[in-house]
């Protein structure tokens, strides 16, 4: 079983390898991926440096083309797959099916996987997208339970690859469009949910709102830690009653999950957060590498530290099964 | 792409409504001036108060009055149950199907049959259109998030690379509480503390939904099931112009039990007969999305 890692720099690609995982992916500096952050990700040069660093260790590439196409700049996500494979990446992340399809004309041979971003969760989507784009890998939404995920293994020929970590999105991956609603930007159009510079952190009567695109989405009292305006995470009015409507900010952890997902057909553990950083990555990492191999061996049993570190690191600094778990859902 | 009459569509009741009120619903529709018809749930498999049987048979009646039928299907399928289920709707009959995931694009392919691309498919730019268009596409709903400008970029690009003739439909969603996202949590059931498992079809009590309004008391969303729809209604009766330029077809979704009386509303404004600011409401509607904009703001 992979585990792979995010890098959202330089900096943070050597300390995952470093740490222990079996492969890195990133993005180009560009909308063509679902985290088109400002400071964040690889321009050309930087990839170069990237798949060295990461070969001359022995390990895996792989690189997110994840956004959809805009049709006056398609030229534009078409030259990122050259670029990619150009510079010797190993894995292609894709979504959109122009693109699946532009890789399997003019690169038949290389890995693909189908992105998150094109939430394909059961049995016919993933079989529509084998057939039509020899699909190497399946990553599943965070919309499933752990049954689910259980017999789409039994059912589906395609390895899997499944969230283990990090920041939860609570929708179908590729399938909300709430940050265009409020903000006009969305991750499939744009690679950004609730971006930053739509972001307001403000002093109002003693608390703190957080808004965006002058919304509000939050307010905090002084003995509340303040998050991100991410916009399903925040508190609001439903008949008069105000709570997280959606989700509290809050991070998935699966390190419990972990002896059945390497039971079934899930080849490939990923952790979310190319936004994070380096040190962030390099303790995840750790952990991670850590309980993979103590599974492995057999020697199976979460480790109080682990779960103490996951926690210390996670969002709100609270962590959940998400919906691997009935009763989350 | 043709340019003969627009033609009207009532979209799938995306709320759950009970047994009575859909058939009673639909036997006015039957005699309205809708063109087409979307039947069927979309949203969430514990939604039954009508079996695939009631839904047929609707459909029957319905086509009998001349109008096309298209089964919608469910967009997000999480269990072998739900799979099964939309197998079993695709094989049933020979009416269109609007696929709302690859999976129901698979299954018609199989069969040999045409369907409708709904707008969860993410059909994004000419070179996708172009593949479900040869697996057999007949109707494109653009996602809800693009603009007027992308989606006539998408279909010049599409005359331009690949057929310069009229080969399939688009079709705009002009009017209704937009879905938004999809999520393994009912936010609903959640909402009463109520677990998904033993929901209890608390989705009945909100025929319209629940509103998610911010602190300072405005509209956002719209809670449905496991659905997050639009806080405002989207309303493209003053773009009717523009709307007309790239589509063959105009989609109303139900929102009230009346729908006749928003149909009219529209037929009216296209035709000239009445002025379309009258229509539309700054406090419960919006119209960003056409504009490239925010879709929650107005233009």
């Amino acid at each position: 079983m992979e585990l792979l890692c995010p890098a959202g720099n330089l900096q943070s690609l050597k300390r995952a390898i470093n740490s222990g995982a079996d492969a890195v992916y990133i993005g180009f500096k560009d909308d063509t991926n679902a985290r088109h952050f400002a400071g964040l990700n690889f321009t050309k040069s930087q990839l170069i440096a990237a798949v060295d660093i990461v070969h001359r260790a022995n390990k895996r590439i792989h690189v997110a083309i994840n956004t959809f196409a805009q049709p006056e700049r398609i030229q534009h996500w078409y030259a990122a797959v050259d670029n990619a494979i150009e510079l010797g990446v190993d894995v292609l992340i894709v979504a959109d099916i122009a693109l699946l399809q532009y890789v399997r004309e003019h690169y038949p041979e290389v890995e693909l996987h189908l992105s998150v971003q094109a939430s394909a969760t059961n049995p016919g989507a993933i079989e529509f997208y084998h057939q039509h784009y020899a699909i190497d890998r399946v990553v599943l939404p965070r919309v499933l339970s752990i049954k689910q995920v259980q017999s789409l293994s039994d059912q589906c020929s395609v390895p899997l690859e499944v969230f283990a970590y990090g920041s939860l999105c609570i929708m179908a991956e590729g399938r909300c469009f709430l940050s265009s609603y409020l903000t006009g930007e969305s991750p499939n159009s744009c690679g950004a949910c609730s971006p930053a510079k739509f972001v307001e952190w403000k002093e109002s009567n003693g608390q703190l709102e957080t808004r965006l695109n002058d919304m509000l989405i939050d307010r905090f009292t002084d003995d509340e830690a303040a998050g991100y305006p991410t916009l399903c995470k925040g508190r609001f009015d439903v008949d008069g009653q105000i709570f997280h409507a959606l989700e509290e900010p809050t991070s998935l952890n699966s390190l419990e999950l972990l002896p059945q997902l390497m039971s079934m057909n899930v080849v490939s553990l990923k952790i979310e957060g190319r936004q994070r950083s380096p040190a962030y990555v390099e303790q995840i990492t750790r952990v991670w590498r850590e309980a993979i191999d103590a599974c492995r061996s057999g020697d199976w049993q979460v480790k109080d530290d682990w779960k103490a570190s996951l926690a210390r690191l996670s969002e709100g600094k609270q962590t959940t099964l998400g919906a691997y778990e009935r009763a989350w859902q | 792409m043709s340019k003969s009459a627009i033609k009207f569509s009532l979209g799938p009741i995306l709320y759950y409504w009970d047994r009575q009120k859909t058939i009673e619903f639909y036997d006015t529709v039957a005699q309205s001036d809708f063109d087409i018809v979307y039947l069927g749930e979309t949203v969430c498999s514990k939604r039954r108060e009508l079996t695939l049987k009631d839904w047929l048979a609707l459909s029957e009646h319905i086509s009998a009055q001349g109008k096309q039928v298209v089964l919608s299907t469910l967009t997000l399928l999480e269990a072998a149950s739900e799979y099964k289920a939309l197998s079993k709707l695709i094989n049933s009959s020979d009416y269109l199907i609007e696929a709302n995931d690859m999976a129901a694009v698979h299954l018609c392919q199989q069969r040999g049959l045409p369907f409708v691309a709904g707008a969860a498919l993410n059909l994004f730019n000419h070179q996708a259109l172009h593949q479900l268009f040869s697996l057999g596409m007949v109707r494109w709903n653009p996602p809800l998030e693009l603009s007027r400008q992308v989606i006539n970029e998408c279909l010049s690009n599409y005359r331009k690379n690949y057929h310069p003739a009229a080969v399939f439909d688009t079709e705009v969603f002009v009017y209704g509480h937009m879905p938004l996202a999809y999520s393994a949590r009912c936010f609903t059931a959640r909402s009463e503390d109520r677990p998904k498992d033993d929901c209890q079809r608390i989705c009945l009590n909100y025929p319209a939904g629940k509103t998610i309004r911010s602190q300072e008391g405005q509209k956002l969303f719209v809670m449905n099931g496991i659905q997050t729809m639009s806080g405002l209604k989207q309303n493209l009766i003053k773009d009717l112009t523009s709307v007309q330029k790239v589509a063959d077809v105009i989609r109303l979704s139900p929102e009230q039990f009346d729908i006749q009386k928003d149909l009219i509303k529209f037929r009216s404004v296209l035709s000239g007969e009445q002025a379309a600011e009258q229509f539309f409401n700054a406090e419960n509607d919006s119209n960003g999305y056409w504009h490239r904009i925010s879709g929650i703001h107005s233009v």
